[in-house]
């Protein structure tokens, strides 16, 4: 039986041979963690500020946010945008089209399988803070573990979406990837990766909680670091974001394969 | 030597032809760069408020700062990251051996031959907003210092360019290296703030492994006449010189380990 045009052993063939390509380049991901450790360099100016009293943590609570919100962003980077350009630009999308699964799953495969590989570069550069910061351990219980899991799962759903909308537009454009640049700016400033959203005044923040980018690090990371959260909303806000862009994304991919007339051609 | 300059007129003469057929892009990228330096701004703007500074620097000083950040960021995008981000890709495919018999010095080649024309808008507001910040706290440069602050710029921007070129080099042997560019650009990404906005153990890795700080903190400071100016060049002009000697024999030394796509 298939669902959604798969079942468990392409699952299983699509999950174990993008992982294999991934491991090759361990390498490349190990870097690819270290440098998403913004988080914790805004944390150090965070912390050495003088404003840092107004907000509505105490040191540990932000150390714990910003520890949280690195995590969170290394289980939800999304670089589908890149690889599809690749992709149709050297003609590698019309065997993929051939074959009787939607070429969209390939990619989250790829994703997912990178996440594994990073697993253990984000958890050794997690212990490495934890060691020069000790006091700053929590064990968040099973419930929270299994929430903040699930948070994180919808960010990344909503990323993966967002990207693939513009990956979809590299039917019509050979530079689509330009574009995301466009979407990774207000991501960076709103999604509370460099601040946290409580730091915004007032009305900024209504403004962003209109956006989806805080749902992406700001909302799960709070869940994961036991931060008082409005969980309801939160979740209510994410699954809506995915119902709006999945039939979005579906449709701009349709509209796109039939103009799509591979390299050269 | 002339020979040289008419080659790089050469070269950005057709770098800019290939950019022109994406005008698109060109728009895109101007949104881009007024949207990530509005975000800056705002994000900076979160630091201060009445009776707030940051690192002992006060809004129009940090302003300073992040003009000169976003000046570097200009150059980097408009010449480091089109040219020593393509390194990778003549390694992997082998174009390399191309480079290399061309009758130009091929470190030269590599790091000058194209330039972005998105780089030069940034580089202009980077300028404006140091002259903004520089006059609305009371700066009183003379020609002198004037001179000096464009020195040190000078000299940052060689210390960027060297860090940046030793790392693409490294792909002679680990082929695949695209991310260790994007790395670098997380750490100078710190550039942004004034130095003692960080905590001790930061302040040293960043003014002594990684001299972030002779990038924009020092050159504001002379700016803002907050150090004694010739110590501070000399030390800023030692320092790019240390670095731009080490890529050049790292770069030759990397190149007697190259060997070539298929062999």
């Amino acid at each position: 039986m298939r669902l959604f045009g798969l079942n468990c052993r392409i699952v299983a063939a699509i999950l174990g041979s993008q992982y294999a390509h991934m491991l090759e380049y361990r390498a490349e991901i190990a870097l690819w963690s270290l440098s998403g450790v913004l988080p914790l360099i805004m944390l150090s100016v965070w912390s050495s500020s003088g404003i840092r009293t107004t907000l509505d943590m105490n040191d540990v609570a932000l150390d714990r946010y910003f520890l949280s919100a690195f995590l969170v962003r290394q289980f939800s980077v999304v670089w589908v945008v890149y690889a599809f350009e690749e992709d149709v630009l050297l003609g590698r999308l019309s065997p993929y089209l051939l074959q009787p699964l939607h070429p969209l799953w390939r990619y989250v495969a790829a994703h997912l399988s990178e996440q594994f590989t990073r697993l253990p570069f984000a958890a050794a550069i997690a212990a490495l803070f934890l060691l020069i910061q000790p006091k700053v351990l929590w064990l968040p219980g099973p419930g929270t573990l299994l929430l903040a899991w699930l948070a994180t799962w919808m960010a990344f759903a909503i990323a993966f979406l967002l990207q693939s909308l513009i990956a979809a537009l590299c039917f019509w454009s050979e530079k689509a990837s330009a574009l995301e640049r466009l979407l990774f700016i207000p991501f960076v400033f709103l999604s509370g990766l460099l601040t946290p959203l409580t730091a915004f005044p007032p009305a900024m923040q209504a403004v962003a909680r209109w956006t989806p980018f805080p749902y992406l690090i700001d909302f799960p990371a709070r869940v994961l670091a036991q931060r008082p959260v409005d969980w309801m909303a939160g979740f209510c806000a994410q699954l809506i974001w995915i119902t709006l862009l999945l039939p979005l994304a579906l449709c701009l991919w349709r509209a796109g394969v039939r103009r799509y007339s591979a390299m050269g051609a | 030597m002339r020979r040289y300059w008419q080659t790089l007129i050469c070269f950005w003469g057709t770098a800019l032809a290939m950019q022109a057929e994406y005008q698109v892009n060109l728009l895109i990228e101007l949104v881009a760069i007024a949207l990530s330096l509005g975000g800056s701004l705002f994000t900076l703007s979160l630091f201060f408020g009445p009776g707030y500074s940051l690192g002992g620097w006060n809004w129009s000083e940090a302003l300073v700062v992040q003009g000169f950040y976003t000046t570097l960021d200009g150059i980097a995008n408009a010449w480091l990251r089109p040219n020593l981000g393509s390194i990778v890709t003549y390694v992997r495919e082998g174009t390399l051996d191309f480079v290399l018999l061309k009758p130009v010095d091929s470190q030269l080649w590599l790091s000058l031959r194209l330039m972005a024309l998105s780089g030069f808008p940034e580089i202009a507001l980077g300028l404006l907003l140091v002259g903004w910040g520089g006059l609305q706290s009371g700066a009183e440069a003379s020609v002198q210092e004037l001179l000096t602050v464009v020195l040190m710029l000078l000299s940052g921007t060689t210390i960027l360019y060297s860090i940046w070129f030793l790392v693409a080099a490294t792909s002679i042997w680990f082929v695949k290296m695209w991310n260790a560019t994007e790395v670098l650009r997380t750490l100078l990404a710190s550039g942004r703030y004034p130095i003692s906005a960080y905590p001790v153990s930061l302040r040293l890795l960043f003014t002594f492994v990684l001299p972030v700080a002779f990038l924009t903190t020092v050159p504001a400071e002379v700016l803002l006449g907050r150090v004694v100016a010739t110590p501070m060049l000399l030390l800023s002009l030692a320092l790019a010189c240390i670095f731009f000697l080490s890529t050049r024999a790292f770069w030759l030394f990397a190149l007697r380990h190259y060997t070539s796509a298929s062999s």
